[in-house]
């Protein structure tokens, strides 16, 4: 044992000396940057999505950013914040990067903004993390997030529920953490405020597939049920709900109105046709960046999605500011980055979802699309455009301090029975 | 469950590995590790690996001593942790701040606790029983700290927890840290061997051989199993502080099923029959989930991690530790003849 | 178990205010405790169909363990397999009764290679057999993800089975009088059918054919069973493709009620484990009882308290073993 022991010990010392010389070696020509998504567990297929998105933004800057060749040094999750800061403190303190981008989901995005703290050397990009409490409360000056987060995405659905489609009392179902109380919160701040109710919450343990019992339990008078339930909860809520008979309209999340939704077959195509819902990229959107990009996405991965998902979007904007504030400083971090966090804070850009910049605390203002289930010529269900929200911010465009007073999402907030 | 019986591992005289140059050449080598190793040696290969071995010491004294596979060690080990982010401080701001002298004892005591009513629970139906009863406990406190707001903050946790300045040394730092957990890592090294040779530890081998004998012979055999789930509670919960500390959070995936699969893993794989496999197996485990990522990719770690352990089941029970005895014994068969 | 004349009398007490409460108008007061006459029935019927998928995962893991004290840890990852394999050929042939059939045969050679190649070779070492399954479980998880991906699928069921259909179970009459009754998808009553016959069927299996004769005596002294001349081996092996086959099965079967994703295997493993220590390991009414208890539990804690209903069932399966060690219907150990 102790010579296993040893031999080891051994080999680790020489491991980390190796390490330091050839991260000496590669300094001048070369610049290694960190990208960190998931790519064990469950959530493997995006966090392949996302590394196309960051890969496309590099590609289109044909490998080079600020002189230098760019090249990525990949870390990898399995979703829980954990072993996100696990990845991250490897891919900084031992593969040496000075920029991170990532990570993927909104819990790992608030214990590596809190890592991020304890490096303030190192600037860290999000990925697609959505969580508010990221950049809102207590941020960490290296953090930077040029996506936008799960409040802002519901921008616009609460008055376009109130307003078109004459809602009044409005049931929720969502699972139970940190991201559905997110979108909740977003939708209900402009539904609430318009003179909307929201008569009961359904907070569904996660990884509850059965959601009969939970339908059965939802009012019978309310005119109609906010679901933020993604991908194949979704499906399996839709098929239930119309299983069940339930004849109330749905409004959707960010999320719920993906492909997985639209393409399955059978009588829940009824249950979803008109359902509104809102989010940071629209699949339809006519919009000629929008279509470059979905054109640019399917050429460079033949075997990728039949569209870029929300993932490869956050990742391909969030590089693409990291690859232009590179330009901008020349590639020089020399200066323990402090020039280029700068160049980064300035930056206004065109992306494929419209301008985006940052606000005072490094989160993005950009554009949020509110959409609605229609169904195209060929008989299939899509998501039909009905109105951009331009520069939509953290706040939703109330006052900071205001906006702090609403407290931390959570089940029961906010309310508004 | 004979091949698996740590019986045959049992040396004939006590003190016989603790004693031994090797161990002495061990902890040297533990010790100077620092002088030669990065930060990130030391701290995430090094005082993790040393971390997660003392978890898994908890579960080999069980499991090689008692006989009792539980799987709900890295759950008793995680509730510590929480007694830790819920009466010391978070960045959620729920935490009691007290400080870290009635911290500590208390969560240990909470983990210790935690292990000895699973133990109520597990013991009077012995055996294969243990695995899948100690499965479904651990599942439960994962559910509970994920639904509940009130104590545990859900599904997020907490965060901001930090080993606190103590004689002037912040032992949240790398070379501090990495001593702190080598000298607990010892010291819960060195009870479990006291404690196997100590009568207590006598009687509950006998008991692992053979309940109904120790039964006839007077001995209260539900007790000293209980009694025994207590004692590794008491190092889970030293393990638990030193995660938590170490992860600077924590939140229900940090016990949820694959970590207490990951514990017995190490456990398995290093080698049940000795405390030393426990840390021989962290090591080994901390090494691979580290680097996979540059060798083969993240992406089937756990069909490499899930062979070797097969592998070690199948072909050396003792693990790695047993593939070293081996080893030495063909070595020594060797050199017979020159002598 | 026998039932003492006093908690005879109890269950039939129960069983009347069940039938009083799914037959009856009901008055304000129990809405006002219970919610609308639709939720409380609805509930205990998700709790019952539930309870036959659980029952048909179950059995299998119950009916091993019974023979040969393997705890099959993997259980959970051969239900997975099983709805994936389902679903391949019910997509490849487009019927989905071929989908189900594929689901119990790959599974049950899978079962009977895995007793033969494995678990043979460790026999009467059963903690060294549970260390493999977990073993298994975790390359089988992951050799699944790198298969089929992260994506997560779902049958389509024939339209025979798909839909609602109208009970005689009146909720509320109209102002005009109509009545209203409760109208529930035929799937999930499918589903309480098909566990029911399969219940029956493994039942008959093991008290009318000479092969139960073999499992039974198995079960009571395996040594015994080898030294009167049963080929033991064979007999094991039948009994793991049994219950191999039930797992992929429940696996299609389970898929087509609600989809197939990775983690299902840890979650349907649990269900199985909580089932079996409520029920009594190595009983097949235990089982069912089990399965009956965890479902309707888990039903009627998300309909009605959801936050903490998941932790019920674990409430459950500890009072049990704090009071009964050995479960509801298990014999001493």
């Amino acid at each position: 044992m102790t010579f296993a022991k040893g031999l080891f010990l051994g080999t680790a010392a020489s491991l980390a000396l190796a390490a330091h010389l050839s991260a000496a070696a590669a300094e001048d020509d070369t610049l290694k940057i960190g990208l960190l998504a998931t790519f064990e567990g469950a959530f493997t297929v995006l966090g392949e999505d996302s590394k196309r998105g960051a890969e496309l933004a590099l590609q289109q800057h044909d490998g080079m950013a600020g002189g230098k060749k760019i090249e990525w040094v990949i870390g990898s999750s399995d979703a829980s914040p954990d072993s996100a800061v696990r990845a991250v403190r490897k891919l900084v303190e031992q593969d040496g990067v000075q920029i991170v981008v990532g990570p993927l989901s909104g819990d790992e995005g608030l214990a590596v903004k809190d890592y991020a703290k304890t490096q303030p050397n190192v600037t860290f990009v999000n990925g697609t993390s959505a969580a508010q409490d990221t950049t809102l409360r207590d941020p960490a000056p290296n953090f930077f997030r040029f996506s936008t987060d799960g409040a802002q995405w519901m921008a616009g659905l609460g008055d376009y529920a109130y307003t078109e489609k004459g809602y009044r009392n409005v049931a929720t179902v969502a699972e139970d953490y940190s991201f559905p109380y997110t979108q909740v919160f977003g939708f209900m701040a402009e539904f609430c405020k318009a003179g909307g109710h929201v008569v009961s919450k359904s907070w569904v343990p996660i990884g509850n597939k059965d959601y009969s019992s939970v339908i059965a339990a939802i009012p019978a008078d309310v005119d109609a049920v906010y679901v933020a339930l993604g991908g194949a909860d979704g499906v399996n809520f839709l098929t239930q709900y119309q299983q069940a008979g339930g004849t109330a309209p749905l409004i959707g999340g960010s999320i719920t109105a993906d492909q997985t939704v639209l393409s399955s077959q059978g009588k829940q195509k009824e249950a979803v046709l008109g359902m509104p819902s809102a989010g940071p990229i629209a699949d339809t959107w006519d919009d000629p960046r929008w279509k470059d990009f979905v054109a640019a996405y399917q050429a460079a991965f033949p075997d990728g999605f039949p569209s870029p998902s929300l993932f490869a979007h956050g990742y391909y904007v969030n590089t693409e500011a990291v690859l232009k504030a590179l330009d901008e400083v020349n590639g020089d971090l020399s200066d323990g980055g402090a020039k280029f966090r700068d160049a980064l804070s300035k930056l206004e850009f065109d992306t494929p979802t419209g301008m985006v910049k940052l606000d005072a605390n490094r989160n993005a203002i950009a554009d949020i699309f509110v959409t609605e289930v229609a169904e195209g010529e060929d008989g299939n269900l899509y998501n039909k455009v009905v109105e951009v929200k331009e520069g939509v911010n953290q706040t939703l465009g109330q006052p900071i301090e205001e906006f702090l007073k609403l407290g931390v999402v959570g089940r029961d907030n906010p309310d508004c029975p | 469950m004979s091949t698996l019986d740590p019986a045959a591992a049992a040396p004939a005289r006590p003190w016989s590995i603790a004693g031994s140059p090797l161990t002495w050449a061990a902890l040297a080598l533990l010790l100077v590790y620092p002088f030669v190793a990065s930060p990130f040696f030391i701290y995430q290969v090094g005082g993790y690996a040393l971390v997660l071995g003392i978890i898994a010491l908890s579960l080999m004294f069980l499991a090689g001593y008692g006989g009792m596979v539980s799987l709900s060690q890295m759950s008793a080990a995680g509730l510590a942790g929480y007694m830790v982010a819920i009466l010391g401080s978070n960045s959620v701001g729920t935490g009691f701040d007290w400080p870290w002298w009635v911290v500590v004892p208390m969560a240990v005591l909470v983990g210790a606790l935690f292990s000895t009513g699973t133990g109520l629970l597990a013991v009077r139906t012995a055996g294969i029983y243990t695995i899948m009863i100690t499965l479904a406990i651990g599942m439960a406190l994962f559910l509970l700290t994920q639904q509940n707001y009130a104590i545990f903050n859900g599904h997020s946790g907490f965060a901001g927890i930090a080993a606190p300045v103590v004689l002037g040394v912040d032992w949240h730092q790398p070379v501090p840290f990495y001593y702190l957990a080598l000298f607990v890592a010892a010291a819960c090294y060195a009870a479990v061997l006291y404690v196997a040779r100590a009568p207590f530890g006598l009687a509950l081998q006998a008991i692992r051989d053979n309940p109904r004998r120790m039964h006839a012979l007077g001995f209260h055999v539900l007790a000293h199993r209980v009694a025994a789930y207590a004692f590794a509670g008491v190092i889970a919960g030293l393990g638990g502080v030193l995660l938590v500390w170490f992860n600077g959070r924590i939140s229900p995936g940090t016990i949820g099923v694959d970590r207490m699969i990951d514990i017995l893993v190490i456990a398995i794989v290093g080698g049940i029959r000795h405390p030393a496999g426990a840390f021989l197996g962290a090591i080994f485990f901390v090494i691979l989930e580290t680097f996979a990522i540059d060798i083969v990719g993240a992406e089937r770690f756990n069909t490499m991690i899930g062979m070797l352990f097969l592998v070690v089941v199948v072909f050396s029970p003792d693990g790695l530790l047993g593939l070293w005895g081996k080893a030495r014994r063909s070595l020594q068969r060797q050199e017979l003849p020159n002598n | 178990m026998k039932l003492s004349p006093l908690s005879t009398v109890l269950v039939a007490l129960l069983v009347a205010m069940l039938v009083w409460l799914f037959v009856a108008s009901w008055p304000d007061w129990l809405t006002g405790v219970l919610g609308a006459k639709k939720l409380f029935v609805t509930t205990i019927f998700n709790g019952v169909t539930l309870a036959g998928l659980y029952f048909l995962v179950a059995s299998g893991f119950t009916l091993v363990f019974g023979l040969m004290r393997n705890v099959n840890l993997a259980h959970g990852s051969l239900y997975l397999l099983g709805a994936y394999v389902g679903y391949t050929v019910a997509e490849l042939t487009g019927y989905w009764l071929i989908g189900l059939a594929a689901g119990f045969l790959v599974l049950s050679a899978v079962g009977a290679v895995m007793q033969i190649l494995v678990f043979r070779r460790m026999e009467g070492d059963e903690l060294r057999q549970t260390l493999v399954t977990i073993g298994l479980s975790i390359v089988a998880a992951d050799l699944m993800l790198a298969t089929w991906g992260g994506k997560t699928y779902q049958f389509s069921i024939p339209d025979w089975l798909n839909g609602a259909i109208t009970t005689p179970i009146i909720l509320a009459h109209r102002s005009n009088g109509d009545a209203v009754p409760l109208t529930y998808p035929f799937y999930r009553l499918v589903v309480l059918a098909a566990a029911i016959a399969i219940g029956i069927g493994l039942w008959l299996l093991l008290n009318r054919t000479r092969i139960g004769v073999m499992i039974r005596a198995g079960v009571d002294d395996r040594m015994m069973l080898s030294a009167t001349g049963v080929n033991v081996h064979m007999v094991f092996a039948a009994v793991f493709a049994i219950g191999a086959g039930l797992a992929g099965f429940a696996g299609v079967v389970g898929g087509s009620a609600l989809s197939i994703a990775p983690g299902e295997d840890v979650r349907y493993l649990l269900a199985s484990l909580v089932v079996v220590i409520v029920g009594g390991m190595g009983s097949i009414p235990g089982a069912a009882i089990g399965a009956l208890l965890i479902g309707l539990a888990e039903q009627i804690g998300l309909a009605y308290f959801p936050t903490y209903g998941v932790v019920l069932t674990f409430v459950i399966m500890v009072a049990v073993l704090a009071f009964r060690p050995q479960g509801i219907m298990g014999r001493p150990a």
